[in-house]
Order: structure tokens, then sequence, then C-alpha cells
């Protein structure tokens, strides 16, 4: 039935949602220019785009966190005037966010109700709750436990608890902002199907994303974002993904990067049976050993929060190992016994952070004490006993031009740098250093395909010139492209490695699961 | 990504605090009305009890050494996150130091004793500040609770001390003895007296020169050093310190002793500077009223001074009004300040959505305009 309408324009249904001529600026920036939008009522619709191109932000428009300066909204043929988000869930609306908005000790029942308790006295509303969720569940196939804690589920369940709570408040339109960001492959395949679903029952999904894959897998209709402005709409059977993403950057890009066998030498970083625990005295890093030669890059793959995070922390001196060596060139580098991140980074360690807002830079800084982060005791920003801040700044400056960090002003706000921008000086503080060993996590996390491309291409250049290069990210793609050897971490142990040559994203995401890798390429093998 | 522009740092540091005076002030005249007497007189005896007359700026500037150094004490502290509200048993126990030094040691002569007498108060008031620092870095207890606890232990621990230790045998009154004379910190009046210069006396002494001197020294510290910038980069985000080889506890305590020195530099003005002796209670909540100071002055040195000066106002000229109108009793006076402290300290931000709203709007219009 949806195929039907998916052809669209002529015909006499009216769209599930239509935006008109939406305008938006924040200052001096354009965020939305002009948007015209027709989403077709039971279809999945994907949008696309590059970090900042204003997807989220036509979407918070839509959704009703923001007010488009100029345009309109209609959804089913009427117009809205969304001024908050409680509009566009009477509206039939509902959102989930790329960050889960759960009480993470609430069952999933009390996370549904949330808001909608109806009435005073709980126990009414939580037995009307319980049957319809009974209800939504039989009718979508969202198998979930309404009395689990949420804070016990797995992510992919817990964004299935974010769905049940838009279809809970009578969503008939569900916008999901990037949600396979945090979900293995198979999870990500089974949030699929779920939309399928969905779609079947006659609701229309809107997918913002930046995977292409995704985008080709799923959706019927595709519409490019780029710069604030609405480049294209397509039908996705129509398309393919070297299209979008020409379009999406406006040039052609190379999305597989290409780069010469590694040339490993000498043992750089030796790890022995590593064990890590987290601030509860969890273990999440298990008896990992392995370890990274120079001239090589070394990816861990994985999803995101099986111990990958807890081991970049302790290899770059944050958090103490319980047990096991670390060893760099030979020497005790043990976190926790002596040696702090400083220690290390005299020693030439580099440490890119996962998580650039909580750990990488201090937001209230301006760039130029930004970029010195960690190097602030190095002699040449010293002036006696104080800080050389016209020397810190022609640093900054060199750093920026080197690696294109717009704006070029040291002395603006690190928080006022777009995320892509921010990466880019840490990258930059990281690895003008010209560190023994760079450790990077999530390099290209919110950063545009161009910018991408780009670090991807220092990343290469640090293995090509004979350094270590130890790699985490939650991007298979960009493990794929990037790694010689991969290690793939499930549950804080590191459960088996494939040559980047023999690595395919079915084996990975078995081994991620879990799988056995021994099984995992026996599975590969049967299918 | 958010709807609105930066504020300028004339609004931001400027304009916003003024605003804030201004209301506080227009609702003391409120209250100055409804007691039946008039308001612009009011504001008339206060700026000229402030600064009408020598000795009237005298006062003010020997209240503002004061709020100087309590209000540095508290921004030192809160540039680390810190909020530190035990400036007042800080600078009670530094002002131990200072007396112990001078009664005991007062064989030194005078230029090594002022540095001696500094050194004394630093000390006390830093090691008193060390506990809850301690505390709050190791053990994860919040500083908030254990500076408000020490402020207490201070309390006691000085009227035991001054009942049973200091006291001079015979007094009734529970003060130490007076410090030599050739240990006091010279009057500004005396000093110029010595240059020929006549200047009507007054409490200001050399203290305030050292809080000039101070402020300056916190200035580089902060926005200057190395210890400076990790203290900062601990305030605005202790994972980024860790993740930089900045160990966060370190700083605190680093910050909470400079923090507990800086308070106690109110002891010299007042011991060393004024009073001469040790007696109750001769913090007098100079402690508190610094962390209105600092938070009206931004946690910047010269805000600060601003800030100190405001406060040194209100006290002098406070203290005339309620002399020359019988009806503004001393209670008046200090309602007043609350007000004031109330506006520019508590509310800080009160008018701040609104203002930037106007600002962007203003703003838009003119790029707008600019366009065309």
């Amino acid at each position: 039935m949806h195929q039907m309408h998916g052809t669209g324009e002529t015909g006499a249904v009216q769209p599930a949602i239509e935006l008109r001529g939406i305008d938006k600026r924040f200052g001096a920036v354009h965020a939305n220019k002009e948007i015209d939008l027709k989403v077709d009522k039971g279809t999945i619709h994907g949008i696309v785009g590059e970090n900042g191109a204003g997807k989220s932000t036509l979407m918070s428009i839509l959704y009703g966190f923001y007010q488009a300066d100029a345009g309109t909204i209609h959804v089913d043929g009427k117009l809205c005037d969304i001024k908050g988000s409680e509009d566009a869930i009477a509206a039939g609306i509902g959102m989930v966010h790329q960050h889960f908005m759960l009480v993470e000790t609430f069952s999933v029942l009390e996370n549904v109700i949330l808001g909608v308790e109806g009435g005073a006295v709980l126990r009414d509303g939580v037995d009307r709750a319980r049957e319809e969720l009974h209800r939504l569940e039989r009718e979508y196939s969202l198998d979930i436990d309404p009395d689990a804690i949420v804070g016990d589920l797995s992510v992919g369940l817990q964004q299935r608890v974010e769905i049940l709570k838009a279809l809970f408040r009578g969503a008939e339109i569900l916008i999901l902002d990037e949600p396979t960001g945090v979900l293995t492959p198979q999870e990500a395949d089974h949030l699929f199907r779920i939309l399928e679903t969905l779609k079947e029952q006659g609701k229309t999904v809107v997918l913002i994303t930046h995977k292409l894959r995704e985008i080709m897998a799923a959706t019927d209709n595709v519409s490019v974002m780029r710069q604030g402005a609405m480049v294209a709409h397509r039908k996705t059977a129509d398309t393919s993904p070297e299209e979008l993403s020409e379009l999406m950057v406006g040039r052609k890009v190379l999305l597989r990067l290409e780069k010469e066998q590694a040339q490993p030498k000498d043992t750089v970083l030796k790890v022995e049976n590593l064990c890590v625990e987290n601030a509860q005295g969890v273990r999440k890093v298990k008896n990992a050993s392995f370890d990274i030669r120079a001239g090589e890059i070394v990816g861990i793959a994985g999803v995101s929060g099986n111990g990958q995070s807890e081991l970049l922390e302790a290899l770059g001196g944050i958090r103490a190992a319980s047990e096991g060596v670390v060893e760099l060139n030979g020497q005790d580098v043990t976190p926790g016994k002596g040696v702090d991140a400083a220690e290390l980074r005299r020693r030439g360690v580099a440490h890119v952070p996962e998580d650039r807002h909580r750990m990488a830079m201090v937001t209230a800084f301006s760039a130029k004490e930004a970029a010195i982060l960690g190097y602030e005791d190095d002699p040449a920003y010293q002036k006696g006993v104080f800080l050389d801040w016209h020397a810190i700044s022609d640093a900054t400056a060199k750093m920026m031009s080197e690696f294109d960090v717009r704006p070029d002003n040291p002395d603006l706000k690190a928080a006022n740098f777009s995320g892509g921008n921010q990466q880019k000086l840490v990258l930059a503080r990281e690895i003008m250093r010209d560190p023994e060993l760079l450790l990077v996590g999530q390099p290209t996390r919110g950063v545009d395909i161009g910018a991408i491309e780009f670090i991807h291409k220092r990343i290469v250049a640090m293995r090509d010139a004979g350094k270590a290069v130890l790699l985490v990210s939650v991007e298979l793609d960009e493990i794929m492209s990037l790694a010689d050897r991969i290690l793939v971490m499930c549950d804080g142990a590191i459960i088996g490695e494939v040559a980047a040559s023999d690595a395919n994203e079915r084996v990975l995401g078995l081994m991620m699961a879990g799988v056995d890798p021994s099984e995992a390429k026996a599975v590969e093998g049967q299918s | 990504m958010s709807t609105t522009v930066q504020l300028p740092r004339w609004i931001d540091v400027g304009a916003l605090p003024l605003l804030n005076l201004l209301l506080a002030l227009v609702v003391s005249g409120l209250v100055v009305l409804a007691i039946g007497e008039n308001p612009a007189e009011v504001v008339e005896i206060l700026l000229y009890g402030a600064f009408g007359y020598e000795e009237a700026w005298g006062y003010t500037l020997y209240y503002t050494t004061n709020f100087i150094f309590t209000g540095l004490a508290f921004a030192v502290a809160f540039h680390c996150g810190l909020f530190n509200i035990g400036a007042e048993g800080q600078a009670y126990v530094g002002g131990l130091g200072v007396t112990l030094a001078a009664l005991y040691l007062d064989f030194l002569p005078f230029p090594i004793m002022l540095v001696v007498g500094m050194l004394a108060a630093m000390i006390f008031g830093a090691a008193w500040a060390y506990i809850p620092a301690y505390l709050q870095a190791r053990r994860g207890s919040h500083i908030v609770i254990t500076t408000i606890m020490f402020n207490f232990i201070a309390s006691s621990l000085m009227v035991y001390l001054l009942v049973n230790v200091l006291r001079p045998e015979g007094s009734m009154t529970p003060e130490s003895e007076q410090i030599a004379e050739n240990l006091r910190l010279p009057f500004i009046h005396d000093i110029a007296g010595a240059l020929g210069i006549e200047m009507a006396s007054s409490p200001l002494n050399l203290s305030f020169v050292y809080a000039i001197l101070a402020s300056v020294m916190v200035w580089l510290f902060i926005w200057h050093t190395r210890w400076g910038y990790a203290i900062r980069t601990v305030g605005a985000n202790a994972v980024a310190a860790t993740y930089a080889g900045i160990e966060p506890g370190r700083f605190i305590i680093i910050a909470m002793m400079i923090s507990g020195a800086l308070a106690s530099f109110m002891a010299l003005n007042e011991i060393m500077g004024v009073q001469h002796r040790l007696l109750i209670d001769f913090t007098a909540g100079y402690g508190f009223v610094g962390i209105a100071v600092a938070l009206m002055g931004r946690n910047h040195p010269f805000g600060i001074f601003l800030a100190a000066l405001l406060f040194g106002m209100l006290y002098q000229g406070g203290a005339e009004l309620s002399f020359e109108i019988p009806t503004i009793s001393n209670d008046m006076v200090v309602v007043i300040q609350g007000l004031v402290i109330l506006f520019t300290g508590a509310m800080e931000h009160m008018f701040r959505p609104r203002v930037t709203k106007m600002y962007t709007a203003w703003r838009l219009r003119r790029d707008a305009q600019e366009a065309v």
C-alpha cells in the first residue's frame, strides 16, 4: 500500500507531513534555508546530510523544540502551529532521540507512562497502561518485559522502550534521530524490521542518519540536506550511495580510503592480562592481551559499552589497572602504578579520547587554552613562571591552519566551534606532538564527511611515519577502512583478532555479539 | 546550538550587575519610603557618608580592604569549582596566627615582623582550609558542608583560646594582650604625615596596599600560571583535567589553601592594622559578604575590587546613615545591604535571559540592516 503513496506527488492522498518554506537562523548561522519537505503517509523517509547540515534543527522545529522564523508545518494536510513538544505529541508526532530520555532506575512500564500517568493515583493509569502496552507489543512485535528495570536492558531494548513511549502517546509519525549509533549491525537490522512493521501498520517513519547503508537498506524515499538547504529528494530505489554522498558533500568523496600495505616494525605497546574496573568496581576489561607495533593501526571493534572506553582510558593513564602489565617500548607503564596521563604524554603517548565534550576539552575555555590541555607543562609554552600566551596563541594558530579548523581564531571560546572543528583541534593538539603511540577513540564522531576523509588520512599518515596507532571506534566502516588488524571486544574481553583484509561486517558483527570467532566464520560460511 | 547571541563583555560584567544594583536600590528606596523617610535624602547621606569627606574615604577603603581579601579568597576556590563558605573561619584562625606571631616573636624588627605576621596568618588560614580541602579531595565530603562546620569549630575554638589561654591575667574581657607598637601596620594617615601630607585620621592602613597587590597576584596566578590553568581546568571540567594529567584532588587542596591564606589576610587589616589585639568575632561576617563580593565581581580581581568598594561604601555610608537619621536604625542598614546581596549575588541571573533576548533581537536587526 505504501508503495502506491510513495509515488506521491500527483496522488490525492495527503502527505503525513508537509513542511513549506521552513526558515531558521541562529544569529549569523542560517541553519535551515526555506526547507520544503513532503513525507508520504505509511512510508519510511530518510533524511541524510553531514553534521551541521540542519537535519536536527529541522526535526527540532517539527517536534517543537525550536520555532521556525518562517514557513508552515502541515500534518495530514492540516496547518499545525507547533509551539512545544506537547503540540507535536497532540498532532501525532513522536520522537526517539539520539540520547535516550529514560529514567534508568524505573521499570519499562513506569518509563512509558512518564508524563501521562493519568490521575493522581498511579495504580489505575498503570493498569490501563499495561494493557495498552501488551496490545502495542503484539501489534508491532516489540517484545519487552514491562516490569524490567530500564537500566538493566541492553541499548537496543532501551531504544525499543523509547519507541513504545512514542506509540503509547498515540504517535502516527515517528522521528528517529541517528537511531543506530549505539547498536550492533544485528540490532540495527532488528530495528529496521520493527520500522518495517510500523510501516505496514500505516505509521510514518522519518529516519535521520548519516549512514548511507541504512538509508539504502531501510527507506522508501530519501531527502538530502546540505548546509541548511534541502538539495534533493529521491526515491531510494532510484539512487545510489555514491550519488547520495556526492549530494551531501557537494563533490565526489572517497568512501573507501586508499592506503599502502602496513610495514609493522618493533613492538611499541605490549598489554598483558590487563583488567580494568569502573568506578563501581565492576570489571569492564577482562584479561586483555595484545600488542601494537610501530607502523600499524590496530582497531578495536565492539558495541559501545563493552569495555573499549575503559581500555582506552587505562592505556591513556586515566584509569588504574586492577591487574596486568602494560609496557611501552619495554618499560613498565602500567596505569595506576605511578604512571599517570601526564607521565605517559612525556613518554610520547598521545590520546584523543572518545568523548570530546566530557574529556578532550574544556568548552568554557578559549581555543588556545583548550589547545594546551595536557601540554601546559611544555617549556615552549612557558616564560619564567608564567604561561607564554603569545607562544600559545601562535602554536594554536599553527594547529588551526594545519588541520583547517574554522574559524581560525585562537581566542574564540571552544564551545563556539562546531563539533567537527572541536575534534580537529583536539586531533591537531595530539597528532602535532608527533607521538610514538596515538590512542584515538571515535575520531570522527559528529564530524562532516569531508573532514572524516581528512582525519582518516592524517591517521594513516601517522602510521606511515612509523608510529603505532590504537583506534577504538563503533563505526565498523571506519575500523575496516583504517585498521590493519582488528580486535573485537565483547563484554570486556578481546574475543578475537581479524586481519583487516579478511574482515567483513557480518563476521565482525557476530563477534561483537559474543559469538566465538571460529563459529562466526562458520556461520558466515553457511550463509 | 542556541537561539541566542553571546553577550558582549560590557553587558556581561558591566550593565547586568549595574542593573541588579539599581533594582536593589529601588527596592531599598521603597522600604525607606515605607518607614516614612525620603529615599533621595537617604541616598545623599549614604553617598556623603561614604565619600563626602576625607575621613569617610578612609573608613570606606578600610572596609573595602576586608572585602577584597575575602572576595579574592572565594574567587580562587570558585575557579576550582569549590564553593568555599569558610572564609569567615579561615580569617578567624588566621587572626590567631598573626596574634601568636606578634605576641611570641615580638623580638623581631619591624620589617621582618611584617613578613612574619603575614606568613603566620597565611599558614594558619591555609591550614584551616586544608582540612575541608583534604576531606573533599580524598574522601568526597562536600566542601560547602565542611567549611560551614569549620566556621563553627573555629568560632568555638577561638572562644576557648581567648577565654582560657590568651586572656591576660586579671582582664575581664575575652581579648588577647595588645601587640607591641612596633609590630602594628602603619596607618595611611601616619605614612602620609611622615611624607608631609596632612590627612584625616582613619583606620585605613598598609594592608590596603597588600589588598591591591594581592588582587594583581591573584589575577596573574589564575590566568597566567600553569597552576592557575590547572585550577581552572579542574573547576570547569574535572574529567578533562584527569585526562590531561592534572590530578583534581591535588589542585582542590592547592586552591583551598590559597583561598584560606587570602581570607586570613583580612586578619592583617583587623589585627595588625586596627584592633592591635585578637578579639571575639573580629571577622564580623566579612567572610560571608565576600561571597557576594566575588559573585558580583564575576570572580575577577578587578570586578572584586569594584564590588568590594561598593560594599565598603554601604558599610561606611550605612553607619553614617543610622547616625544621621534616627528612624533608620542599624538594622535598616543591614536590610539595604541584604537587598544588595540578594539582587547582585543570589539573583545575579535574573535579568540575564531577558537582556540576552533583547540584545539578540537588536543584533539580528542590525545584521539584517547591514546585509541590506
